[in-house]
């Protein structure tokens, strides 16, 4: 058994264009994706029945079939309908939908939570059950869940790798790209897995860091 | 004409009747103190009166106004009725201030600078205005309960509920609330209250009422009715808490 | 262009989808037996090999599967092996879920309170029958829902296997797709291939954990 590294040097731009992609999408699909399970998530306990089916129907589907199929179904399936699509607006919207399913279920655990009283102080206070979501009940919520929260969205990073497959630029499809060009396949998988790893080390912290000042009202003490 | 007036409320949970036709008149300026076991409906008549819980029957009006039904947005009631929790449900992702201003701000659209202005003042009032940057969880229970009362106050309502305000506290700390209450009351605020500290029930209020299985039992001015009960359950009640 | 009836798409499915059932029943049998190992030394004392499998449950947690089918794939060739498709999907499946079920169980054996353990040290039980007779049977009550959940995840998992070659659900999807061009109907019913295996398992982990927690959850 011999490795070889040195053969993949030259092509450290290469990878480094997949590693932007692979951060700006998961980037923009945290950011869409918890907007999205938001919404999902207050609609969800709404009012409207027919809403609230359609959302647990939206939910159910993407939690109980593969990213790789959602993928291709959005990618391959929409432009057959007459709705043409790129391979990097499929992805983007493929993860958005992925993470938005995945987060309104997480959140809604986090919802349903929350202490009776503070339902009750906010009718008291006279605020709308949208200005209650809103102010009272959705920063402790996410607070709650916070740590399923970053654990869904890593799985999202980790998972778009398969976005390479409808030739999206990304880190894994630097990957299979310098294989095809250098035959060191298992040095190239071996590398460009490592910076998975370190991107998903380094999303951890950076929610973290995140958290730290979102959520600061959690720890007591003096102030 | 009464400040509050509740006429044959009736409230039942299921098959549980919980209030069974409870007239009542509270005048402005009054402080009243519902006192009677748990279980007698006195957290349920209070939690009527801002509509927490929607009576089966009967009316409440506020001034000359009806306040039950779908007579007044919640908006309207809250800042007719103000409330007071047992376990103060301040809101634990937003500082003092923040929970003081939030509903000026969101209901009544207040500007901010005026909500400031207003949640200053009441904080001052409770003694907690150099907490108005800390968060609830780096306070005591007493001064969480002095918050809730601000942040009550902050909507200038016209009758103050106070749910068994200090039972979640420490022995040491209901003084504290209580204090605040009995500035409230010599300013002339409109308090309605349940209550277990029969001492403050006697010497703070114009009237107690005692309720028993859902109905008020007997009522009258604090010293009669504490030394000379009219009826066996309230002499027992008394005999039970002393 | 050859004419594809829907019955020739639903056909070909269905003959793929024994390849992702069997390959989801090969993964989850594997991984839930090295899973267990791992589970067991994990618990034990010894420390180094402990932080060895947390980094091992670390890994494979924090990598892209794919990565892990391509490593398993290309890695076999450069250990001296000629694998199949099918052989470096299963191992990598198999290591896959034996990292996750790891992790789960470990979770579930350290929920059983600490008094146990020690009850049943001063009753002279060693490690292995404490194990045996005392946690792992409260353990396992509390792992069964989490458990079936991720089988779901598994069954979701081996869809990757088509990206290494494997002809299983989603590579007899694209297949056909290349061959018939109906890509709204063939990944609807590839989509729904997976949602008939994955549905009733995550509503069974559901309601086993209703069961397990009480009515208190909804």
């Amino acid at each position: 058994m011999t490795l070889d590294f040195s053969t993949l040097l030259p092509y450290m731009d290469v990878i480094l264009v997949g590693l932007v992609t692979t951060l700006w999408l998961t980037v923009v699909t945290t950011l869409v994706g918890i907007a999205l399970a938001v919404v999902v998530a207050y609609v969800r306990d709404g009012e409207s029945a027919i809403a609230s089916r359609v959302l647990g129907a939206y939910v159910e589907v993407i939690r109980n079939t593969p990213f790789i199929v959602q993928l291709f179904f959005l990618f391959f399936g929409l432009p057959a309908l007459g709705i043409p699509i790129s391979a990097t607006v499929a992805a983007l919207l493929a993860m958005v939908l992925n993470l938005g399913a995945y987060t309104a279920e997480i959140l809604r655990a986090g919802i349903d939570s929350t202490a009776r009283g503070q339902h009750e102080a906010a009718r008291a206070l006279g605020l709308s059950r949208l200005q209650g979501f809103r102010h009272v009940v959705l920063v402790p919520a996410f607070s709650r869940v916070y740590p399923s929260l970053i654990s869904q969205c890593i799985i999202v990073m980790l998972g778009s790798a398969v976005v390479s497959q409808i030739s999206v630029l990304d880190l894994t499809y630097a990957a299979n790209f310098i294989q095809s060009r250098s035959f060191r396949g298992f040095e190239v998988y071996l590398v460009v897995t490592l910076i998975y790893l370190l991107l998903a080390v380094g999303l951890r912290l950076a929610f973290e860091f995140v958290g730290r000042r979102l959520f600061a009202f959690r720890q007591g003490g003096s102030s | 004409m009464a400040l509050v007036s509740v006429k044959d409320l009736h409230k039942s949970f299921g098959d549980l009747e919980v209030l069974k036709g409870i007239d009542l008149e509270v005048e402005a300026g009054e402080v009243v103190a519902i006192i009677g076991r748990s279980g007698s409906g006195k957290s349920t008549l209070l939690r009527c009166l801002n509509q927490l819980e929607r009576h089966d029957w009967g009316t409440i009006h506020l001034a000359d106004q009806r306040l039950d039904g779908a007579a007044m947005s919640p908006g309207e009631l809250s800042q007719n009725v103000g409330m007071v929790f047992q376990s103060f449900n301040l809101f634990p992702h937003k500082t003092v201030v923040d929970n003081v201003m939030l509903a000026p701000v969101v209901v009544k659209q207040t500007p901010r600078d005026e909500a400031r202005r207003i949640a200053e003042q009441v904080l001052d009032k409770v003694g907690m205005r150099e907490k108005i940057d800390a968060y609830p969880a780096q306070l005591s229970g007493g001064q969480q309960q002095r918050v809730a009362i601000a942040r009550a106050l902050a909507m200038n309502p016209k009758v103050l509920l106070c749910d068994e305000v200090t039972s979640a506290l420490d022995p040491e700390l209901v003084g504290e609330v209580l204090r605040v209450l009995e500035d409230l009351a010599r300013e002339g605020m409109t308090l309605i209250l349940v209550t277990h500290e029969m001492k403050f029930a006697r010497d703070v209020s114009d009237r107690v009422v005692f309720m028993h299985q859902g109905r008020i039992h007997e009522s009258g001015d604090p010293q009669t009715l504490f030394t000379q009960p009219r009826t066996p359950e309230l002499s027992q009640f008394i005999a039970s808490i002393l | 262009m050859t004419d594809f009836t829907l019955w020739d798409i639903v056909r070909n499915l269905l003959l793929a989808g024994r390849w992702t059932v069997m390959l989801s029943l090969i993964a989850f049998a594997g991984g839930a037996v090295v899973g267990l190992v791992l589970t067991l030394l994990r618990m034990g004392g010894i420390r180094p090999l402990r932080l060895l499998i947390r980094l091992y449950v670390d890994l494979f947690q924090g990598t892209p599967l794919l990565m892990q089918l391509f490593l398993a794939y290309f890695g076999a060739a450069v250990l001296g092996f000629d694998v199949s498709a099918w052989t470096a999907a299963s191992v990598a499946l198999t290591l896959f879920t034996s990292a996750f079920l790891c992790d789960i169980w470990r979770g579930c054996v350290e929920a059983v309170p600490s008094g146990q353990w020690q009850a049943s040290r001063v009753l002279g039980l060693n490690y292995l029958q404490s194990m045996r007779h005392v946690i792992l049977p409260q353990a396992l009550r509390l792992a069964v829902p989490p458990t079936v959940g991720f089988s779901v995840q598994v069954i979701k998992g081996t869809a990757l296997a088509s990206v290494i070659g494997f002809v299983e659900l989603t590579k007899a999807g694209t297949m056909l797709n290349n061959a018939a061009f109906a890509p709204f109907t063939i990944f609807a019913l590839v989509a729904l291939g997976y949602f008939i295996l994955c549905y009733p398992l995550s509503r069974y982990a559901r309601y086993l954990e209703k069961k397990l927690y009480g009515a208190g959850i909804r």
